[in-house]
């Protein structure tokens, strides 16, 4: 069983080696969104420290689901996700085993990098620290979220929308309670608080999310 | 065994078919024939649980396939009309990673040997994206050559863009099969004479 799971996660791996320049483009939008918002609003550090949380986050948000339309559709399209789906063993084993390589592919370069642009919003160390434990937490409820709607639009001809619609209003939690850490460790205060509810929402998602992505695309390949 | 009793499937509003029938033992071969658009394929994938019947279940060593789950699939290959490669990835790469996904792993040279087999000797390290529909259909059916094959084999248009000598080829693997007590069930539109101790035909456009 831990085979499959390692199996499937080694092959998504491969091929994001294979196609360096997809997995770049998610990085490379995050940096850039974060790094318009100074540019926008202008160089005021007391304006940018209270946005820093926001900013990052929704930055976040809308890379993790830039990369989720390749997660089931090119699989899809060139029949493998048929065999996947025909692999004996449980489906949301297969699924994990992708998440999972979905994470470390464009969640965990987002993590790396976020000090780097944590500097650039004159975020205090505390807030930092705060922001990458937060986006340790969040970004793979955001992977594991996103699976839901990318096995909903297998095969849905202008996907790519579609999911952002069913996606980002699920994603409002993790924004919520990740900005709002980093928010009061800006501030001074406590963060455990919403780190906890963060850690408490991944297992969850950890729970129920891949039963429902297998649930999903067992409808979609119908 | 496989048993198919009454089965009945829909395309949108649309019927397809209804009332199929038939029985597969082992060395037993059927053959689903019918015109463009009558549910060949849909019957295969309702045969291997991708589709859910309409109507009627299906039976493997008397069981309901959705209750055996992967015990079913276990016993079972399926190559659809896609061949479920990654262009990305080579011919050999491509194999082990499927068979290793079917829960077949195979060490490099059993790879490299069952795509020599398959007339792609010198190709094994190429992307797969730089083979032809025919050499992209070997490397897919490539996965019947490995040692200790499954029981049932549901192929689809199996013979889709192969030249006369690979589909000998092909047929002369399937012969193999049927002869050591294999199963299997096939859709074409070429003309191929493979010898079983029990072929049957299925006419779907009645």
């Amino acid at each position: 069983m831990m085979q499959t799971l390692r199996y499937v996660v080694f092959r998504d791996l491969l091929l994001a080696m294979r196609r360096r320049a997809d997995v770049a483009t998610t990085l490379f939008f995050f940096v850039i969104v974060a790094s318009l918002f100074p540019l926008g609003v202008g160089p005021d550090p007391k304006l940018l420290r209270v946005m820093a949380p926001g900013i990052l986050w929704v930055g976040a948000l809308l890379a993790s689901m830039l990369s989720l339309g390749r997660l089931f559709a090119e699989d899809y399209a060139d029949g493998s996700l048929e065999q996947l789906v025909l692999a004996p063993e449980p489906l949301t084993l297969v699924v994990i085993g992708k998440v999972v390589a979905h994470w470390l592919v464009s969640g965990l370069p987002l993590v790396l990098i976020s000090p780097v642009i944590a500097l650039q919003f004159d975020l205090p160390r505390e807030a930092m620290v705060t922001l990458l434990l937060a986006l340790l937490l969040g970004t793979p409820l955001l992977s594991l979220i996103g699976a839901i709607g990318a096995a909903l639009t297998v095969g849905v001809r202008g996907g790519g929308v579609l999911i952002s619609l069913l996606v980002l209003p699920l994603y409002v939690p993790v924004l919520i309670f990740g900005a709002g850490a980093v928010d009061a460790s800006a501030m001074g205060m406590e963060a455990g608080g919403h780190l906890s509810i963060l850690g408490a929402l991944l297992l969850l998602g950890m729970v129920l999310a891949p039963w429902a992505t297998a649930a999903a695309l067992r409808i979609s390949l119908e | 065994m496989l048993e198919v009793i009454d089965l009945g499937c829909l395309r949108g509003e649309r019927r397809l078919f209804g009332g199929v029938s038939f029985k597969l033992m082992p060395g037993g071969l059927i053959w689903v024939q019918g015109s463009n658009g009558s549910g060949k394929t849909t019957l295969l994938r309702t045969l291997c649980g991708l589709t859910q019947a309409m109507a009627g279940t299906v039976h493997w060593r008397g069981e309901p396939i959705q209750r055996l789950g992967e015990d079913y699939r276990r016993e079972l290959t399926y190559i659809g009309h896609a061949n479920g490669l990654k262009e990305d990835f080579s011919a050999l790469e491509n194999l082990r990673i499927a068979a290793q996904l079917a829960g077949q792993s195979i060490s490099r040279e059993a790879g490299v040997e069952a795509l020599q087999g398959s007339g792609l000797a010198g190709r094994e390290h190429l992307p797969v994206k730089f083979l032809s529909q025919g050499q992209r259909r070997r490397v897919a059916l490539a996965r019947l050559r490995l040692a200790h094959p499954r029981t049932l084999w549901l192929l689809d248009e199996p013979f889709n863009a192969l030249d006369t000598r690979a589909v000998a080829d092909m047929q002369h693997i399937m012969e193999n099969h049927l002869a050591q007590g294999g199963m299997i069930a096939l859709t074409t539109h070429q003309d191929v004479d493979i010898q079983a101790a029990d072929t049957r035909t299925l006419r779907l456009d009645a």
